[in-house]
């Protein structure tokens, strides 16, 4: 009865907040785009057409061809593809790491919290990107190398989240009424409490994917991250790169399907944020 | 401070054990036309056949002299002269071209975020607000190599009023002082404008949220009250306080801006370390690339401690 009660006043506060509904359209149409990829393209996306190459936006080919010939319409509907596959195993990933690391840490507090969040500060103080190439450089690119890379450097926020949740549940009665009955810890941590501390988390996690897309492009774009000719956004740019001054719509499509990306992604974990935050139900209701 | 210097230090030579098998196996699978003499260097240079504590004690050894080793490209030459070679002009050196790019960014990224932060502030909930929390969203999700290559599109190629690529043009030892400086400027507009657009958006966004608590607080009341001008609440009283903040951040926005240096770089043909790190990690360079990642994250950790400092001389309530 009180979950229900709950998601509906998250569903009504969630569908009143504008911004938040187009995130989610937006999210939702990217899905539907990577599901039937091979449905809306017009023309097998690895298909090299040597008589028409470098041609601008046309009704045969919407979004023009590539230096090979291929279209750039099919490629860019198999990229929403990858940077959804990249985005959600990164995300995965990470929020596993951090939510173990962040528990452990804030329950347990004492040596292993200190220990753990010296760790955090240390991998906070090496550039991510740098890290991520320098990580790249000895285990080669690809597209699985670069989520699990990904993953592994992005994980010490969701960790710093989940300890602070941990250290403010770990002192309730209700989890201390746990302990007194003897429930063991594995079962307070994941049963009592991480349960407890999961909004922020998935929050996060949205936000998260958003950033794991901006990387993933960003190293295919420097020719380091998922590499060709498995069409991504960022690859298609770096042809966008290599032709500046003859063909625009390489750079401008790819470019802009991120954008929409990263933006609904964001407005979609804002969104969640705001309906989630009980402060702002209060402060609605009067 | 020491702990985390001995940590970005473990971390790396973690990276370097990270790949299966022997870090030499690796470097043969990627390049195999590796000789068996470049192989052997490898293994000497970081005591490949000694137990692995050992070679990390004795590669630390080096590190502390600041012996990165030699690079693997055939001009042998030592990491450490890569990166800061004292042969050329101060202004020649890659260490100080993304060193200074990151400092005038950030220059840059302050002047304008900190009066569109305020104003969006003191403007909260008018269309100005709601126009500039827009573009901050947009600004948020513009990946930055992108809208780089759109400015060298337009601006570079389509109108041909900036150069897209390097620092200098190419009969710059010819100029006349001044239009060696006007040539500089000319090639810094672009990159100075795509790195400060990514971070203008997250500071002017917390520019704002500062400025919003600090003018609920009891003090701002007070002196509206006694009948200052607002100019004079807001920039004499409530700024003081709402710029505090802005130091913290400017201390953890710096790995962020560094990290960008690899493909603003690369995209605009800096020769910073951004652009050779990334060389380094196409042609499998791993002394330069170990080196690269110790000297920055140790930078990083030298601005947030100057970061702490400047908060606490800013804020005496913090002082003791």
């Amino acid at each position: 009865m009180k979950t229900s009660l709950l998601r509906n006043i998250f569903w009504k506060r969630f569908k009143r907040n504008k911004i938040a509904v187009i995130g989610a359209i937006i999210v939702f149409l990217l899905f539907i785009i990577a599901m039937f990829a091979p449905l809306f393209s017009p023309y097998n996306q690895n298909d090299i057409d040597r008589n028409h190459i470098l041609e601008p936006p046309s009704f045969k080919h919407p979004f023009g061809t590539d230096d090979l010939g291929r279209d750039v319409f099919s490629r860019m509907l198999y990229g929403a593809r990858t940077s959804l596959l990249v985005g959600f195993v990164a995300v995965g990933i990470s929020t596993i790491i951090g939510i173990f690391f962040g528990s452990i840490a804030g329950y347990y507090g004492g040596w292993t919290d200190r220990i753990i969040m010296r760790f955090i500060d240390i991998m906070l103080t090496i550039p991510t990107f740098f890290l991520i190439l320098a990580v790249i450089a000895f285990i080669g690119p690809g597209i699985w190398n670069i989520m699990v890379v990904i993953g592994l450097t992005s994980w010490m926020g969701v960790a710093r989240l989940v300890r602070a949740e941990f250290l403010s549940l770990k002192e309730r009665e209700f989890v201390l009424a746990a302990k007194a009955i003897g429930v063991s810890d594995k079962r307070i941590i994941f049963k009592h409490i991480l349960i407890n501390s999961l909004a922020p988390v998935f929050v996060s996690a949205v936000l998260g994917i958003a950033g794991a897309v901006l990387l993933e492009s960003g190293l295919s774009f420097l020719g380091l991250g998922v590499q060709p000719p498995t069409p991504t956004w960022g690859n298609i740019l770096t042809l966008g790169k290599d032709n500046i001054e003859i063909a625009w719509w390489l750079s401008v499509f790819p470019g802009f399907a991120i954008l929409l990306t990263v933006l609904g992604y964001n407005l979609l974990g804002e969104g969640i944020r705001d309906a989630f935050d009980p402060r702002l139900w209060e402060a609605e209701q009067g | 401070m020491i702990p985390t210097l001995f940590g970005i230090t473990l971390i790396s030579f973690m990276i370097l054990h990270l790949a299966p098998g022997k870090p030499t196996d690796v470097l043969a699978d990627f390049n195999p036309k590796i000789t068996p003499e470049a192989r052997e260097r490898l293994e000497k240079m970081y005591n490949l056949d000694k137990p692995v504590i050992v070679q990390y004690v004795l590669w630390l050894n080096k590190i502390v002299k600041f012996d990165f080793g030699e690079s693997f490209s055939s001009d042998r030459r030592p990491v450490i002269d890569k990166i800061w070679d004292k042969k050329q002009p101060l202004t020649e050196r890659r260490l100080f071209i993304t060193f200074m790019l990151n400092v005038i960014t950030m220059f840059v990224i302050l002047v304008i975020a900190i009066p569109l932060g305020i104003t969006s502030a003191t403007h909260q909930n008018t269309l100005y607000d709601r126009i500039t929390t827009t573009s901050v969203f947009i600004g948020f999700a513009t990946p930055s190599f992108w809208l780089a290559l759109l400015l060298m599109m337009f601006f570079g190629v389509y109108l041909g009023w900036l150069p897209i690529s390097g620092l200098k043009s190419m009969n710059y030892d010819s100029l006349s002082l001044a239009g060696k400086i006007i040539d500089r400027i000319n090639h810094l507009i672009l990159p100075v404008f795509v790195y400060a657009f990514g971070g203008l958006a997250g500071d002017s966004r917390y520019m704002r949220s500062s400025m919003l608590e600090v003018i609920r607080q009891d003090y701002i009341k007070v002196a509206r009250a006694k009948g200052l001008p607002e100019r004079i609440v807001i920039y004499r009283h409530a700024l003081r306080n709402a710029l505090l903040p802005l130091i913290t951040l400017i201390g953890l926005s710096v790995p962020g801006l560094i990290g960008g240096s690899v493909i603003m770089e690369s995209i605009f043909g800096i020769p910073g370390m951004g652009q050779l790190l990334f060389m380094s990690v196409m042609t499998r360079d791993y002394p330069v690339i170990m080196g690269i990642v110790i000297i920055v994250g140790f930078l990083t950790l030298l601005g947030n401690l100057l970061a702490d400092i400047g908060y606490m001389l800013a804020d005496p309530r913090i002082r003791h």
